[in-house]
């Protein structure tokens, strides 16, 4: 398998969007975003082969060549189990992202050019396993975010998109400080892997990990540094929201993970108590700020920052599975986010409004839209048999094996949040979805189109796939969470 | 005979070329249209012959010297020279004067080229006085405007002022060492009082000339008042030239004084960084804000100079010749902007998608391109700027440029939100591009992409050394 299929492919979605005209534009893109889909799925399938052939490397399918040779940057290239799920996750968010921006008019060649280039950055992310490769694919995705949100958004889009782009600089500004640090003490290297060979002094490790850890941690919305989520989110367009929510902020907890916990293992312990203190308020904090939105977007947003809040736990705890719990919740919460937003997408194109209370007795003129919001909304309290329950399960089993006060307080802490996100969750569904039609214009409204549809049920898909057989992704995230915490144990 | 035409080919060209443009405006009756091509070409030509017959060698008991390093770095400016009569060929063909344009622009760049060369310090600065001198001239070209020669005037008083503190600093320098030449001066060095003052006023007098904090105040007046072609020979080849320079006299020179200029150094760079970006934040006019955020680009320039070592010449350079591509091509549109619609405030370019799409985007490339960001070639150029800077070891010191590039974002931002997002009842008309015009932006939008990515070009610049 050629990791850099994954870097073409959306190379050449995005010059054919460029060379299409009219019509045809969705549709280069959409077979763009098809092919990248299979492409990941081939991945996967092939990641599992050679697992089960025995191959115990590391990394698979590997490749490196030099671009820098002056300052020693090259091309390298690898995936492990993470990447191949992440891989997974931004193709499937991808494809639903073009579905349901099918009838985007305003300037479509430009929006759906954009929207490839940020799925580009994300595949590049993933699969580099050099700093400054990573650094490089992470960047990309800064531009793309701000002009879909300034151009194509909603309300303060101009406000949002600045405040975003620049919080996501300021991240980028810290990763960079980081990444130099490690750099020059590593011997002039920028390759993982053989920054993880060398052995960085304790105290050096904790002078860098602040600034890769805080530095992935902004554009991860890690607490109190989320502030651009609530704005970002709720401004971009459908499709927009769906990418920054369900990839864009899985850049950042993969890079807090694989660069800064992986590579800084003594830093990560400590620092474990501030991340675990930091994402435990997060959860709670973004739980009850969710209570109160009327907003939809604003709603999913917080509720964001809670469920993200899950990931760093589980980061934080540094426990194997606690870090493959929070590997799950960053797919679970990827799919189902990204799901919750296309809703509300579907939603306000037909009523024009995102506020809840405006809303009510959806489910007789729009079934299938309404139980999507049910759908999704259960997974995102965790109902077993979605994929909400078996992440947050994790977290919490992987949590509790910390047998001191503390880390049981912030999982005890946590787990109650649970009841929070219940009530709104019910609170918002029940009346947007249940109860008298509120509007007599909702009883024209017509249901989801094919486009709608075929996204919709390719996230439900995935959301039950992982409810009921957790198994096959897990069994792909354990052993690469195994690797990082033996080296935090020091095996 | 046959050393001196190879090692002084570049120069030797541009003579040439002078000349022939002095031939030109003595013997009257050609039209500007026909004879901006052939200069066009002319220059392409002088561009391209640069990468030819490169030697490395002295002249003139050394007071001439030439590498392949500054040979390419040379070609660097030629190329924004050639760039120059592409991208404002709007204006050059309106001039009554062009031809005295380019025999102007010519002698200067003569001037550069005889200055990255020069081994001695008299010669040094004869070259500078030649890559000035005839610049004031260029800054006063829109002669019926009042604030064109207002610039011209500034820019002669403080080139003459920053001229005396030079030769003040070199004869001191002479007085403390009792030589000229840059070979010969660094055993010389040893720390005394009165070599360190006369290198003060010699680092002033660079400070002045690259628009360093504090003595930068002269920019934003000089490049407001010019007309847009001479601000942007101003502020991409004067400053390429003088950067070359700088790096030569600082690590080759000054190189036992090391000591007392590493922390000035990056006590300037931080403040011309702070101080350029803090002001650009709030301009209103495009040359002016274009002014300030150069004069912060500036500063990364002194963080990559910081080094001291290889890793320092090759990034800056790389930089420089990247730094020509995205302000060449920001300049390129600003020009567009101002010769057909006549407007020069950031406001005016609100809706400009709606009408010039074309122009948009290369503004948008050159715009993220400066403010380093990826896949654009600048994001490559300040990372390895920032890169050498932190080889000492200076944290705080590239955490400081770190949060420059962040605040530089916020207004190049500025200038892409008014592009693309703000709403305008009247935005600009479609702007007739000439073909020249078009061909300076498609190559400098080239340039933006590919410099980076193809890494080539630095490894390139890293084997010149």
């Amino acid at each position: 398998m050629n990791l850099f299929y994954l870097i073409l492919l959306p190379l050449l979605t995005a010059v054919s969007v460029l060379l299409c005209r009219g019509g045809q534009i969705k549709w280069a893109a959409f077979a763009g975003a098809v092919l990248q889909l299979a492409l990941a799925v081939g991945l996967v399938v092939a990641y599992g082969q050679q697992r089960a052939a025995g191959n115990t490397a590391q990394m698979l399918f590997q490749q490196q060549y030099m671009l820098f040779s002056g300052v020693n940057i090259s091309l390298h290239v690898g995936v492990d189990g993470i990447s191949v799920a992440m891989v997974l996750l931004t193709s499937l968010v991808s494809l639903a992202g073009v579905l349901v921006s099918w009838k985007m008019e305003k300037m479509t060649k430009e929006f759906y050019f954009l929207l490839t280039l940020l799925a580009l950055g994300a595949y590049g992310f993933f699969i580099s396993l050099n700093l400054f490769v990573l650094f490089f694919f992470l960047e990309i995705s800064v531009i793309p975010k701000y002009l879909l949100i300034g151009i194509w958004g909603t309300g303060w889009k101009e406000y949002s998109a600045n405040k975003l782009a620049l919080m996501l600089m300021g991240g980028s500004a810290l990763i960079l400080v980081g990444m130099l640090g490690l750099y020059f003490t590593a011997g002039h290297n920028f390759d993982i892997l053989s920054i993880a060979n060398t052995a960085i002094p304790a105290n050096t490790q904790h002078l860098i990990f602040p600034f890769l850890f805080v530095g992935f941690g902004v554009f991860t919305a890690m607490f109190p540094l989320h502030t651009w989520v609530p704005d970002g989110h709720s401004s971009a367009p459908t499709a927009g929201s769906m990418f920054l929510a369900g990839i864009s902020m899985k850049l950042g907890g993969y890079g807090c993970l694989r660069v800064a916990v992986y590579l800084l293992p003594e830093g990560a312990k400590q620092y474990a108590n501030i991340i675990i203190l930091l994402s435990a308020i997060a959860i709670l904090y973004g739980a009850f700020a969710t209570m109160m939105q009327k907003d939809l977007k604003y709603m999913n947003a917080y509720s964001s920052v809670s469920h993200v809040g899950f990931s760093l736990l589980g980061i934080g705890m540094l426990t194997q599975t606690a870090i493959t719990g929070a590997l799950l919740q960053m797919v679970s919460h990827g799919l189902m986010t990204a799901l919750f937003f296309a809703v509300i997408g579907m939603l306000y194109d037909r009523t024009h409004t995102r506020l809840v209370g405006e809303m009510g007795g959806l489910l007789k003129v729009l079934p299938f839209i309404s139980t999507l919001l049910f759908i999704v909304g259960f997974c995102s309290l965790g109902l077993p048999g979605l994929s909400g329950f078996v992440a947050e399960m994790t977290v919490f089993v992987g949590s509790w094996q910390n047998d001191d006060v503390f880390h049981r307080v912030a999982t005890i802490a946590a787990t109650a949040s649970i009841v929070v996100t219940a009530v709104y969750i019910l609170r918002a569904v029940a009346q947007t979805a249940m109860g008298p039609v509120s509007n007599e214009h909702f009883l024209l409204l017509k249901d989801a189109a094919w486009y709608e549809r075929l996204a919709a049920i390719l996230l439900v898909a995935a959301i039950v796939c992982i409810g009921i057989g957790p198994g096959w992704l897990a069994d792909l995230l354990r052993p690469a969470a195994e690797i990082i915490t033996n080296r935090i144990a020091g095996k | 005979m046959n050393e001196f035409l190879t090692l002084m080919k570049s120069e030797l060209v541009l003579t040439v070329l002078i000349f022939l443009l002095l031939f030109v405006k003595i013997g009257r009756g050609v039209h500007n249209e026909a004879l901006l091509p052939i200069i066009q070409v002319l220059l392409l030509v002088n561009f391209i012959a640069g990468f030819f017959f490169n030697g490395q060698g002295s002249l003139f008991g050394g007071m001439f010297h030439t590498s392949p390093l500054i040979a390419f770095e040379k070609n660097i400016l030629s190329l924004a020279v050639y760039l120059v009569s592409l991208l404002f060929a709007g204006w050059l063909k309106k001039s009554q004067h062009m031809p005295e344009f380019f025999l102007l622009m010519l002698t200067a760049l003569l001037g550069m080229f005889l200055m990255i060369s020069s081994g001695n310090l008299l010669m040094f600065y004869l070259s500078l006085e030649l890559s000035t001198i005839p610049v004031a001239a260029m800054a006063n070209f829109d002669l019926h405007k009042k604030r064109s020669s207002e610039g011209a005037m500034k820019m002669v008083l403080s080139s003459a002022f920053s001229s005396g503190i030079l030769l003040f600093g070199i004869s001191l320098l002479y007085g403390a060492t009792g030589t000229l030449s840059f070979a010969e001066i660094p055993a010389l060095l040893n720390g005394a009082p009165l070599q360190v003052l006369a290198f003060v006023f010699l680092f002033s007098a660079f400070a002045f000339k690259l628009s360093v904090v504090p003595f930068h105040l002269w920019t934003a007046d000089v490049y407001e008042g010019s007309p847009i072609a001479v601000t942007a020979f101003l502020s991409v080849v004067s400053k390429a030239a003088m950067a070359f320079i700088f790096i030569t006299v600082l690590y080759q020179v000054f190189k036992p004084l090391q000591a007392v200029w590493y922390n000035l150094l990056v006590l300037l760079a931080v403040a011309t960084m702070v101080v350029g970006n803090l002001f650009a934040l709030r301009q209103q006019n495009i040359k002016r804000f274009f002014a300030f955020s150069s004069i912060a680009q500036v500063g990364f320039v002194l963080v990559g100079i910081s080094n001291i070592g290889v890793l320092g010449v090759s990034t800056v350079v790389y930089f420089m010749l990247i730094y020509v591509f995205s302000a060449m091509a920001a300049f390129g549109v600003a020009a567009a902007v101002s010769h057909y619609a006549n407007k020069e405030n950031v406001d005016a370019y609100k809706g400009l998608y709606k009408n010039n799409r074309f122009l948009s985007w290369i503004m948008a490339l050159a715009l993220f391109s400066l403010a380093g960001i990826p896949p654009t070639a600048g994001f490559f150029g300040k990372l390895f700027l920032l890169a050498a800077g932190g080889e000492r070891a200076a944290y705080w010191f590239i955490a400081v440029a770190a949060l420059n590039m962040i605040v530089s974002l916020y207004y190049y931002l500025r200038v892409v939100r008014a592009i693309f997002m703000d709403a305008n009842e009247t935005p600009i008309d479609a702007i007739p591009l000439g073909q020249g015009e078009r061909l300076g932006l498609v190559i400098c939008g080239a340039g933006i992409v590919l410099v980076g990515l193809a890494g080539g070009i630095f490894n390139f610049i890293q084997t010149l050394h």
